[in-house]
């Protein structure tokens, strides 16, 4: 699984693509969206999801069931 | 604002700002216990000619100055590494006056053409501020390119920056080396405990921390951020944000603790906290100071240290004088169509006049306070006023968004606040009792000085005690206050009126109609 964002509570701060170490968020015109394949969960660089630890607005960044959880590389 | 789908930022973080947001005076609070003995409208005092040459003509660091001189804000750090629970990020009104509140997100390109546009609109404009609307040093990319673009195309203007400081001591180097040479920190606690109950978390070091220990680290960070900034001779005030019953003794701690570390003045700005904005403290019911509360704690510090008091608390995207907000003027469809060129020789020319009206008001206010040297008496009031700015009584009781209150005895006058009586946009008072809020807002004032006033307001401000006076019109402020203060004693005196103390007054919440 990667994260997304939910664009309807997302107030577009960038906080969350700042601190991406996988340059996986971008933004066009203010919406805020997460690459599910290039999201890493912060797996392999960080001990929390760096997007939800600074993300402003509760239930926001959220588990994105519609793709399989990220495997870090044996 | 950009094409497509427009979605704004409405994030935290109290700036002064300036401001937030300035000083109760116009001088330093250097060495030695306590402070001395300059005016909140003194000019120069004792300052030293370098600091007095940093702050002269910073609206927000000297009260004086913002009588005559502009700020602007620019709104390229939407991005913040705490939470405050004054603060909500999602909230969003164009009529809103709160500070952390913008309605635009800038580039470091537009911003830098922003300031030129405004700088050539309002030449007393002589002060950049960046403060979010999330936090600067959240943001340092944005934040350092604007102010490296800025000072290359516009070198005379003042360049500073409002910051929780979470960041602050990894930025003091990059800080000095592009002569930021204001920096105001808000700084609500040094107690962590205190910290708990303002704070939910704070992000640090790629993790979130919460409680007590999210304030520790915060606490640390500000004290050590301010410790290398006032090392280096960099000027720094301190913002703080008086929450009744969390944080409002505590402030008194505070306020000895930044001294000691070399803050130059203390910002003690009131809670705003109307449960519309959804805040946690807004939905929580915690409420504000009273404009006595807030008075007094302000009071109690001023003994240590230079207080300042015309904060107007204002966003990260505000321009123009401190309480007549400009920023409509200036949106970014706007900007980017201006035709724009940096005339810095009409600037100068112009400010020059500025400084002329400026000495004159100095030069009135102490020709009349060498009237009342002999006098004495325990006797001091409270004077609001209607002013458009120049310290000039120059605003029509009707129109004013906001009085300036000043407060006079045989020792002099002094500006000690400013109250807002605009109407709320949303929650507010109808216009009908439009007269009662502005009563309920200045009712600790014995007069109020107009250019001009109605018949209708005159008898109901008479019902509730507030003489309305508008024989100095158009006259200078403090001059025209220490007058009226010698007349009241006189009259007093006489028997025709009783002295009497007022009562206590509003601070109005909510959004301002700019």
């Amino acid at each position: 699984m990667a994260y997304k964002i939910k664009e309807s509570t997302c107030v577009g701060c960038l906080a969350c693509r700042d601190e991406c170490p996988n340059q996986a968020i971008s933004e066009t015109n203010f919406v805020m969206s997460i690459d599910p394949t290039k999201c890493t969960e912060c797996i392999g660089f960080f001990a929390d999801p760096q997007c939800l630890s600074i993300c402003p607005i509760p239930r926001t960044i959220q588990i994105n069931p519609d793709v399989p959880r990220f495997q870090a590389a044996v | 604002m950009e094409s497509g789908k427009q979605k704004t930022v409405a994030l935290l973080h109290v700036m002064q700002p300036a401001g937030q947001k300035n000083s109760g005076t116009g001088c330093a609070s250097s060495g030695g216990k306590g402070k001395s003995s300059c005016g909140s409208s003194a000019g120069q005092g004792d300052l030293s000619p370098e600091v007095w040459e940093k702050v002269k003509n910073h609206p927000c660091y000297s009260e004086e100055a913002h009588h005559h001189y502009a700020r602007m804000h620019v709104a390229v750090a939407p991005a913040c590494n705490i939470q405050c629970n004054y603060c909500n990020r999602k909230y969003d009104c164009s009529n809103e006056s709160r500070p952390g509140v913008v309605s635009e997100r800038l580039t470091p390109e537009q911003a830098t053409k922003k300031v030129l546009a405004v700088a050539s609109t309002i030449p007393q404009m002589t002060v950049l501020g960046i403060a979010g609307p999330g936090d600067p040093l959240a943001n340092p990319e944005k934040t350092f390119k604007t102010f490296e673009m800025v000072a290359q195309s516009a070198p005379d203007i003042k360049l500073c920056l409002s910051t929780n400081g979470l960041m602050l001591p990894d930025y003091v180097d990059q800080i000095a080396a592009l002569n930021i040479d204001h920096v105001t920190i808000t700084i609500n606690m040094i107690d962590p405990k205190v910290g708990a109950k303002i704070y939910p978390w704070v992000f640090y070091n790629h993790k979130r921390y919460t409680g007590v220990e999210a304030s520790q680290i915060l606490s640390e960070r500000q004290l050590l951020g301010l410790e290398m900034l006032t090392a280096r001779g960099i000027l720094c005030k301190v913002n703080s944000v008086m929450i009744p019953g969390i944080n409002d003794h505590h402030l008194v701690a505070v306020n000895k603790a930044v001294k000691a570390r070399g803050a130059f003045l203390h910002n003690i700005m009131p809670l705003i906290s109307a449960p519309e904005h959804g805040t946690v403290f807004g939905l929580n019911g915690q409420p504000g100071p009273t404009a006595q509360e807030l008075k007094l704690l302000q009071d109690s510090c001023e003994g240590e240290m230079n207080m300042m008091r015309h904060c107007r608390q204002c966003r990260a995207d505000a321009v123009g004088l401190l309480g007549d907000d400009r920023s409509a003027e200036f949106t970014t469809d706007k900007v980017m169509a201006m035709d724009v060129t940096y005339d810095r020789a009409g600037r100068e020319a112009y400010q020059e006049k500025v400084e002329l009206k400026r000495q004159a008001v100095v030069a009135a206010r102490n020709m009349e306070l060498a009237t009342l040297a002999g006098e004495h008496s325990d006797v001091s009031i409270l004077i609001a006023v209607a002013t458009k700015g120049g310290g000039r009584i120059n605003e029509h009781f009707g129109h004013a968004k906001e009085f300036q209150i000043y407060e006079v005895s045989t020792a002099g006058s002094k500006f000690v606040g400013h109250r807002r009586v605009d109407v709320y946009c949303e929650g507010g008072y109808a216009e009908e009792d439009s007269l009662a809020t502005v009563v309920r807002a200045i009712n600790d004032c014995q007069a109020v000085f107009v250019a001009r006033i109605g018949g209708c307001p005159r008898e109901g401000l008479k019902a509730a005690g507030i003489e309305p006076v508008d024989r100095f019109a158009l006259e200078y402020i403090e001059q025209s206050a220490i007058a009226y203060f010698k007349d009241y004693l006189e009259r007093v005196r006489r028997g025709e009126i009783q002295h009497s103390k007022r009562g206590d007054a509003d601070i109005r919440q909510g959004a301002l109609i700019a």
